[in-house]
């Protein structure tokens, strides 16, 4: 089963990254070889979009389960309709939060956080789409 | 006084247009104020460009109001054609497509109705619709037209608001009442307009954010001049625009029957000394705008 974790490096020793449109990375583990493989997050530059293009290179990488700590609703609407879980964690280092995962201790997300809570500098709550 | 290096007297285009963009910088400090009184004294029609929360009809009380939609397209994808290449979502440059195992899946507030991913699908699946994100308002105030885009709540793009509502102005001067800051909204209003008024307030948050105002009209190679508003004898602003060589073409005193008068709803030329300071600004506009002012 393969699991996708939004951090913030690209190995199982960086940190979970709590934002899933805007993180640096996508870290994915391979719970039957173990096998990790880390993919470089197109979303953290969009100019809008940002989760839905993180998305979409989930959907392409074939992905069961996403472990993150907040998503948006465009994004949470795509991997509900894949049929693909997705996991909130607190950030940690990404060895600890999969090791969680196997371990059941993960609770599943079931509705999605607000837009634009990924930008920073408090821009979620004022953001002014203008593009 | 400036150069000139946007449009001359005389060919200002076959209608007869002058558009003169009021913009800011830093919110709050009046163009809706300097706009809507400006429109009075000068008899220029009135444009409200702040398509997010445009308020100018408040003061300028316009009649018979005609509304009409503003609509844009957005792909439609035929499930049957469709093959799930995913050539459509891979195109999308604004992330508004995107293929998951079963369907290709339309974000469709993040669609900038492009067509690309028509141009890309190869299997002929893709058409376009139309859906309404605003309308178009406009109605008269004595002999001035006051038009004013409005865009629906929740919906994220204004720009094809602002570009409906700016398409073939009436004749003779317009004042394009502006978003606040320096976003794509305002740039997408000084498209069309052929001269700015720049109005600021004697703060260093108003300085600041009108520096980035001046480099943004001078980016267009717009004439402009700027108002001080809410003028309390802080001569900061006077000071950066002689620096600059930029024309100050008036300013409004700061005093508290300016509030009284406003939050009734009223324009500030009722009273007698703020109608002397708009047409001093008025007459200042006349050296800096070239037109066969009456």
């Amino acid at each position: 089963m393969k699991i996708a974790v939004s951090a913030m490096g690209d190995d199982l020793n960086s940190m979970l990254d709590v934002r899933f449109g805007r993180c640096n990375y996508f870290v994915i583990y391979d719970s039957e070889d173990g096998l990790i493989k880390s993919i470089e997050n197109s979303g953290q530059m969009a100019g809008g979009g940002a989760g839905v293009a993180a998305a979409q290179q989930i959907l392409d990488e074939d992905v069961e389960a996403v472990i993150t700590g907040n998503m948006g609703p465009n994004a949470f609407r795509l991997f509900q309709s894949s049929d693909i879980k997705v996991y909130r964690c607190e950030s940690m280092k990404v060895k600890k939060a999969v090791q969680f995962f196997n371990e059941g201790k993960l609770q599943e997300l079931n509705t999605a956080g607000p837009a634009h809570a990924g930008m920073g500098r408090g821009a979620g709550r004022g953001f002014r789409g203008g593009r | 006084m400036q150069e000139w290096a946007g449009v001359q007297a005389g060919d200002l285009g076959e209608e007869d247009r002058l558009n003169i963009a009021v913009l800011s910088g830093k919110g709050g400090t009046g163009k809706t104020t300097i706009a809507t009184n400006l429109s009075v004294v000068t008899a220029a029609n009135y444009i409200d460009c702040d398509v997010e929360e445009p308020n100018g009809f408040i003061f300028l009380n316009p009649a018979q109001i005609i509304s009409q939609a503003v609509k844009v397209d957005y792909p439609v994808i035929d499930r049957k054609r469709c093959t799930l290449c995913g050539d459509c979502a891979k195109i999308c440059q604004f992330n508004a497509l995107v293929k998951t195992k079963k369907e290709v899946i339309l974000f469709e507030k993040l669609c900038h109705s492009c067509r690309a991913c028509r141009i890309a699908c190869k299997h002929e699946a893709i058409t376009f619709a139309k859906r309404t994100i605003g309308a178009i308002e406009e109605g008269q105030a004595g002999d001035l037209i006051c038009r004013r885009g409005i865009l629906q709540i929740g919906e994220p793009m204004a720009v094809p608001v602002i570009k409906a509502l700016l398409e073939n102005l009436p004749a003779g001067i317009n004042l394009l009442d502006c978003a606040a800051g320096t976003s794509c909204n305002v740039v997408s209003s000084l498209h069309y307009a052929d001269g700015a008024v720049l109005v600021t307030e004697p703060s260093a948050f108003g300085l600041h954010d009108l520096k980035m105002a001046v480099k943004l009209v001078r980016n267009f190679n717009l004439p402009f001049g700027v108002i001080v508003n809410k003028y309390n004898g802080d001569d900061r602003i006077q000071k950066f625009c002689q620096e600059e060589n930029i024309p100050v073409l008036g300013t409004i005193t700061y005093q508290r029957k300016a509030a009284e008068v406003y939050s009734a709803g009223k324009v500030l030329v009722e009273l007698s000394v703020y109608k002397k300071e708009f047409c001093k600004i008025a007459e200042g506009m006349r050296g800096v705008f070239p037109w066969n002012w009456q």
